[in-house]
């Protein structure tokens, strides 16, 4: 299929970056995007000019480097996938398809298609841990019994790989899902309760200085979250966080 | 040639590493305040690493190409982590875990290494635990084991389809609480370009700051290498597309010796190719051969009625159905190590077997699974007489609870349903045994450089066994460097900072900067996926799965010329004082383009068949690996004279004092 690209080109964080257009042909509906994207920059690079910078690394769904925003949506038209899980198959002969990075004042542009989202690493390092020496002299590991369902539902919380989807997808930029999905998964295992309520508050907190905006419950997260976190997850914090400023 | 010391400690295997730890030498936590210690690479065996070596007082800088410790590739491990618990009460014991591996590994690991890894496996799932990794548990809410390839117990700990993600956000987790003290300095989008040697140690790094292009000296008392493994070399493997060797062949030119390059994991069960745009494989988790069984047909005409579209391999009844692993190896079956597995596939799709258009595809079939899961799944829930539909409904449903974000990834790049049609799967590569020579403690041949995680030699032997890889990443990490390293930092204690601006920082820093600036001002014709395909198609046709010597000898050949045209005709746009991803792409494919050639070299050399290294002129009448211990049960460790082909080898001979050294057989 033949194709129109309308990609966001921007030299560098001081530059105000430009929306420009390339045409690429023979691209096989078997392709992944980012094969796509392969291309297109190929025949860039066979004219000398500058390959279009975005960032990508295990192709294959799980490391959250890629991070499109294709047509208006976070990872593309699919559901429960990551850009680079994207296959071409979603999109037909002679589209016009319009790439840019993801848009929240507290990922700024790098270059092109490339945001930096070191604010998440910050609200990590603020209380994503629990504080146990990794000297392996901890209690035998199944000294600690933890049921199915608690654990299934933790899991499923961890599964988040910091892509920054929902930033993207959501009007307020905000950063609750990914916030709340370590929360959670912390707080729903009896490991992570000791220090429950200062990580809630430490993360939050740093959560509100990066300029993440507040959450309205409009629920765009959710549907674009490759990794579907539920938005219960959010609710859990807001009771964590609740519980944590009634101890004060 | 010089024989190796591994500085195997004395003692009975099992004491070994009870007796090293306990004689020596420590550095008291004030001394180690004033220690630093460069992490290079962040996946289980860097952040694990990183992580401990801040809680014990170091100072450590950690370095990732990527945004984050958190996206290092030991995220994409799917399957699982073994560890010698026997919670399940089947015979599972340290010595097992241990004698799997070395056979696993076709007797061409190192004994002692190997005991010390099984000896630690039961600690690092005691330690993620108490991190909040969330490991699968049954009912009663004790943790769950699967089975994997190669072993006749269940001792893999897993967390659903993503184990390697779990494990890794562990120990992200654990360094983020150091990075938060301040304990590490994090630097992210950062490449390490050359490791710096000062009176014959390692004490820095030359890096470059991959967003403003910045060349940057950072010094330390000691370096670890925790960079991963090769198998981009391929071009098309199961790696991240960043993944890459250029600090390990750094390393090896500044005096690291490279240990059995040519040993090679080529992974049975990926995604198979579809087109030349491709730009990477796609592994599926070896734990879906716990329920997978694979085949291809019995007779040509159906293959070609199905790679025609005229039949689907559903309406192919049972006894027109190869099951050739079950047939060939009944005692292990579907669950054979994996380089038997990929040569058994291979060996059928050469036979002409293949199920897809390209004749290299092999199915992986769930029906039976589903089957005697619904079964099972109707008597627990009291359903008398089930429907054929609702025993499939039913053992749909345990398989989707098993294995279902495999299936839906599956579905997504395929856009085929796997619960409905069997799986299409052909061997990919996949990771590397091979890596820097280290010994015992962790340490290549120069002083004061570690190497850790994949990126060694030292454990998995001619072949790795499933879920052994984020076994040894931690190990090596969590337990065995921070110990090891303590020794030999300990004579540094009063030698002060490194300081950074002597001539041996100088020297490496204006290398690197001639040869970035050697790329951007090039204007050549070619870009460098150009050349890394054709590097890669070399490797994949002639040091793939099987070679031989008149192949081996046309891809030293053919390598070295792709090299000296990469060097005339290569083009890369942009400049070097920005982001750029072409720049970054020239510097690990010129490092490859070395590797390759000493990896067909080393393969040349060993003329036996061992593990993932199939010669084909050593074979038994049966088609399986010959493998010859009289002249070959030695690691080959290659020292760097100033081209690849003028390697010089090394022998560590390996004493099998614990194990019989036997024919591997899985019938």
């Amino acid at each position: 299929m033949n194709l129109t690209l309308h990609i966001w080109r921007q030299k560098g964080p001081q530059d105000k970056g430009k929306m420009v257009q390339y045409n690429v042909k023979d691209i096989s509906e078997h392709m992944s995007f980012l094969e796509m994207m392969d291309v297109l920059n190929e025949g860039l690079v066979a004219k000398g000019e500058e390959p279009v910078a975005f960032d990508h690394d295990c192709r294959e769904g799980i490391c959250g480097m890629c991070s499109l925003q294709i047509n208006g949506e976070p990872h593309g038209p699919d559901r429960g996938i990551t850009t680079c899980q994207l296959h071409m198959r979603m999109f037909k002969d002679g589209d016009s398809i319009y790439i840019e990075p993801f848009r929240s004042k507290a990922f700024p542009v790098i270059k092109d298609l490339i945001v930096d989202r070191t604010a998440f690493e910050r609200i990590q390092q603020a209380g994503g841990y629990i504080s146990v020496n990794t000297s392996g002299n901890t209690t035998d590991a199944n000294s600690i019994l933890i049921s199915k369902e608690a654990a299934d539902k933790a899991m499923d919380a961890a599964t988040c790989i910091g892509c920054g989807a929902c930033v993207a997808s959501c009007k307020n930029a905000s950063a609750m899902l990914f916030v709340s999905a370590k929360v959670s998964q912390f707080a729903l295992l009896p490991q992570g309760k000791v220090e429950a309520t200062q990580r809630v508050m430490n993360m939050v907190k740093q959560m509100d200085e990066e300029g993440f905006g507040n959450c309205t419950n409009t629920g765009a997260c959710e549907v674009e979250c490759p990794k579907g976190i539920s938005l219960e997850n959010i609710a859990r914090m807001n009771r964590e966080y609740l519980k944590a400023s009634i101890k004060g | 040639m010089t024989t190796l010391n591994s500085k195997v400690p004395q003692g009975p295997i099992k004491d070994k590493w009870t007796s090293y730890k306990d004689k020596i030498n420590l550095v008291n936590p004030a001394n180690k305040r004033s220690i630093d210690v460069i992490v290079v690479g962040t996946g289980l065996a860097g952040g694990s690493a990183a992580a401990t070596l801040a809680e014990l007082g170091y100072n450590v800088k950690a370095f990732a190409y990527q945004d984050s410790p958190r996206r290092a590739h030991s995220i994409a491990a799917q399957g699982g982590i073994n560890a010698a618990k026997n919670y399940q009460g089947d015979g599972d014991s340290v010595y097992r875990l241990f004698y799997d591996t070395v056979k696993g590994g076709d007797y061409r690991s190192r004994e002692a290494n190997v005991y010390r890894l099984s000896e630690v496996s039961g600690n690092i799932i005691d330690q993620c635990v108490a991190q909040g990794v969330p490991f699968a548990r049954d009912y009663g809410g004790q943790l769950d084991n699967r089975s994997f390839g190669g072993v006749l117990v269940s001792r893999t700990f897993y967390a659903k389809g993503q184990t390697g993600q779990q494990l890794l956000l562990g120990a992200y987790s654990a360094m983020n609480r150091q990075i938060a003290r301040g304990k590490i300095e994090m630097y992210n989008r950062h490449e390490m370009l050359d490791v710096v040697i000062v009176d014959g140690k390692a004490r820095g790094i030359i890096a470059r700051n991959l967003v403003t292009g910045e060349i940057e000296r950072h010094s330390a008392h000691a370096v670890v290498l925790a960079t991963g493994g090769y198998g981009n070399v391929y071009f098309l493997s199961t790696n991240a597309m960043g993944s890459n060797a250029t600090a390990a062949w750094k390393a090896h030119k500044k005096g690291a010796y490279f240990a059995n390059p040519c040993f090679t994991q080529i992974h049975p069960t990926c995604i198979p190719r579809s087109g030349d745009y491709q730009s990477k494989l796609t592994l599926m988790s070896e734990s879906l051969r716990n329920d997978g069984r694979i085949w291809v047909p019995k007779y040509e005409e159906d293959v070609m009625a199905i790679r025609e579209g005229k039949l689907k391999p559903t309406e192919l009844p049972e006894e027109k159905r190869d099951y050739y692993l079950e047939r060939r190896y009944p005692a292990f079956g579907n669950l054979v190590p994996r380089d038997v597995a990929s040569r058994a596939a291979k060996e059928r799709c050469d036979a002409g077997f293949g199920v897809n258009k390209t004749g290299e595809a092999v199915y992986l079939d769930f029906s039976s699974a589903i089957e005697r899961y619904g079964k099972e799944q109707a008597k627990i829930k009291g359903i008398h007489n089930p429907s054929k539909e609702k025993i499939i409904e039913l053992g749909e449903a345990v398989v989707e609870a098993k294995y279902g974000n495999l299936f839906q990834m599956y579905e997504k790049i395929v856009d085929e349903n796997p619960y409905k049609t069997p799986m299409m799967i052909y061997p990919a590569t996949h990771y590397t045994m091979g890596g820097l020579w280290v010994d015992y403690n962790l340490m290549t041949t120069v002083p004061g450089l570690y190497c850790i995680g994949e990126a060694n030699f030292s454990d998995h032997g001619a072949n790795r066994l499933g879920a052994s890889a984020l076994m040894q990443g931690l190990a090596d990490g969590y337990f065995v460097l921070p110990y090891t390293i303590g020794d030999y930092l300990s004579s540094d204690i009063r030698t002060g900072r490194i300081p950074n601006d002597t001539k041996e920082f100088e020297d490496a820093e204006k290398a690197v900067k001639e040869r970035l600036e050697f790329f951007v001002n090039n204007n050549g014709t070619n870009s460098v996926d150009y050349y890394h395909k054709k590097l890669g198609k070399v490797m994949w046709d002639k040091v793939g799965m099987a070679r031989n010597e008149k192949g081996l000898k046309e891809a030293i050949k053919e390598i070295q010329e792709i090299r000296d045209d990469f060097w005339k005709n290569v083009k890369v746009p942009g400049s070097m004082n920005e982001l750029n991803q072409e720049l970054e792409k020239a510097c690990r494919v010129a490092d490859f383009l070395e590797l390759g050639e000493l990896f067909a070299l080393d393969a040349l050399e060993r003329k036996e068949s061992c593990g993932g290294h199939f010669r084909e002129e050593y074979q038994t009448e049966e088609g399986e690996a010959l493998r010859d211990d009289k002249n070959f049960a030695y690691v080959s460790a290659w020292e760097f004279t100033g081209k690849p082909s003028e390697a010089k080898l090394h022998k560590e001979n390996l004493e099998f004092k614990d194990i019989e050294l036997k024919t591997r057989s899985y019938k």
